[in-house]
């Protein structure tokens, strides 16, 4: 799967909310059609890390690079950088005003400048793809959470991105509806998409993921194998956060 | 109470120049606030920085001393504001055009006046969208032009036609005052002109003018009480 060659680097980021050191001398190298599942808990940094790959947060220190080039400042160049790497939001943030198609054809066109009746035409397959086709003309509230989110993965897709980041996807999901996004995200992961996906869902982590990030208060803490972590942590913070959730 | 028939040409007349100025006013405090409020939520920070001092300087200046900034400091500087001499528009508004520029003047302060309170219902519409709904749009790739336009602009119209409508009565109210500083012929100034230069006593006369204002804010207010409910509906 993973090829090894880099396309989302960062090297020795640091990020300060205020006082709050948010991301400590964080480095990590994610190869193309590498899934990367990053865990830990909350306030440790792991949404921030996530949101920087697009610079949603800025940094104050170190480098990041995708595909090879510096992430650049505010303005086309970042918004061509950020056409090419998907984002899926922990609640959704689909266009409240648009149609579920409508959400998913306006990156195309108005930004790739794709025909209408062609991306149209994509969107619908898209939608198909992940499984709510016979959505497309309702607006988001009409649509449960699940099926929401999944609308969401289908937007993103619909750029043909190099890379996709999942900040928390299904932490704002009803139980049942979890699954439905879970199955989505492993099929996009078996196909060789490039993923970092920050969640507390560590059945997704043991079979989707090529490696486990553990982060603890702003530092990459571990850095292995989902069957190696998940068996053998070797720190006390990631044994001690395993025993606290895996014993329900 | 004779002097609203007798008199009801002076009334009308004034009815219909602070209508035309209160369009003219309208229309640009719109587009100039329009402007301001995009420099305010712009990410290039000297741009939000113009847009948070003008709003400061404007929305804090009493109108009065706008007005007479207007009306005083322009000619001081050489100018009549002969560049609002809009070739069509003056026909259509024709103190525009006139050779006496107190009307110019005076609108030139009602826009720059009212364009602070303008941008800052603009922009209490723009901060009711959730921020999700502009970061979705950013990691599309949307530029801020794009996202302003399809996403959240959009969706920020709703939160503030009702502040914006608030406003604009206040604006046309406002407007009174024009008649203090040369402008000549509108409604509070044909009050003024009524009472103290041909005698009519001055309760029927403010009643004759008031009646005026109310035909103008009355039916935008019920504009805006039913935009807001349709709105209570659709949410």
């Amino acid at each position: 799967m993973a090829t090894g060659e880099p396309l989302i680097v960062l090297d020795k980021v640091n990020k300060w909310f205020g006082p709050l050191h948010v991301l400590d001398d964080v480095s990590l190298s994610v190869g193309k059609g590498e899934v990367v599942v990053v865990i830990g808990p909350s306030g440790s940094g792991k949404s921030t890390l996530c949101r920087t790959i697009n610079r949603l947060e800025p940094i104050n220190d170190g480098t990041i690079t995708f595909d090879g080039q510096p992430l650049p400042a505010e303005g086309r160049a970042l918004a061509k950088l950020r056409s090419e790497v998907g984002m899926v939001f922990q609640s959704f943030n689909l266009f409240a005003h648009k149609t579920i198609l409508e959400n998913v054809t306006l990156g195309p066109v108005k930004v790739r400048k794709e025909k209408p009746a062609a991306a149209r035409e994509r969107g619908l397959a898209l939608l198909d793809r992940v499984g709510i086709a016979n959505q497309a003309d309702k607006y988001p509230a009409q649509l449960s959470g699940g099926q929401q989110q999944r609308a969401a993965i289908a937007r993103a897709l619909a750029m043909q991105p190099k890379a996709m980041l999942f900040d928390e996807p299904t932490s704002a999901l009803d139980p049942e509806m979890v699954g439905e996004v879970l199955d989505v995200m492993t099929s996009l992961a078996s196909e060789g998409m490039t993923m970092v996906v920050v969640t507390h869902e560590m059945g997704f982590a043991r079979h989707a993921a090529n490696r486990v990030i553990f982060m603890a208060d702003g530092q990459l803490v571990e850095d292995a194998p989902p069957t190696e972590f998940f068996a053998n942590p070797r720190s006390e913070r990631a044994r001690d956060f395993l025993s606290k959730i895996l014993t329900h | 109470m004779s002097v609203l028939i007798d008199k009801f040409d002076v009334f009308a007349g004034g009815f219909w120049l602070t209508l035309q100025i209160c369009v003219l006013a309208a229309v640009g405090a719109l587009i100039l606030g329009a402007v301001l409020a995009v420099l305010r939520i712009s990410p290039v920070p000297p741009l939000r920085a113009v847009g948070t001092a003008y709003v400061n300087i404007f929305r804090n200046m009493p109108l009065t001393v706008v007005m007479f900034f207007a009306a005083f400091g322009l000619p001081a500087l050489g100018s009549n504001a002969d560049f609002l001499r809009i070739p069509v528009l003056d026909s259509l508004f024709t103190r525009l055009g006139t050779d006496l520029p107190y009307f110019r003047f005076a609108l030139i302060a009602l826009v720059l006046y009212t364009a602070a309170f303008v941008c800052e219902a603009l922009r209490s519409g723009v901060n009711a969208v959730p921020p999700g709904q502009a970061e979705a749009a950013r990691s599309l790739g949307l530029t801020f032009g794009q996202n302003l336009r399809h996403v959240v602009l959009p969706q920020s119209w709703k939160a503030s036609v009702v502040p914006l409508g608030s406003v604009i009565i206040a604006m046309i109210k406002n407007s009174a005052l024009v008649g203090f500083f040369g402008v000549v012929g509108d409604l509070s100034q044909s009050a003024d002109q009524l009472t103290s230069a041909e005698g009519y006593a001055f309760i029927p006369v403010a009643i004759g003018i008031s009646i005026g204002y109310l035909i103008m804010t009355v039916p935008l207010g019920a504009l805006l009480d039913r935009l807001e409910k349709r709105q209570a509906v659709a949410r």
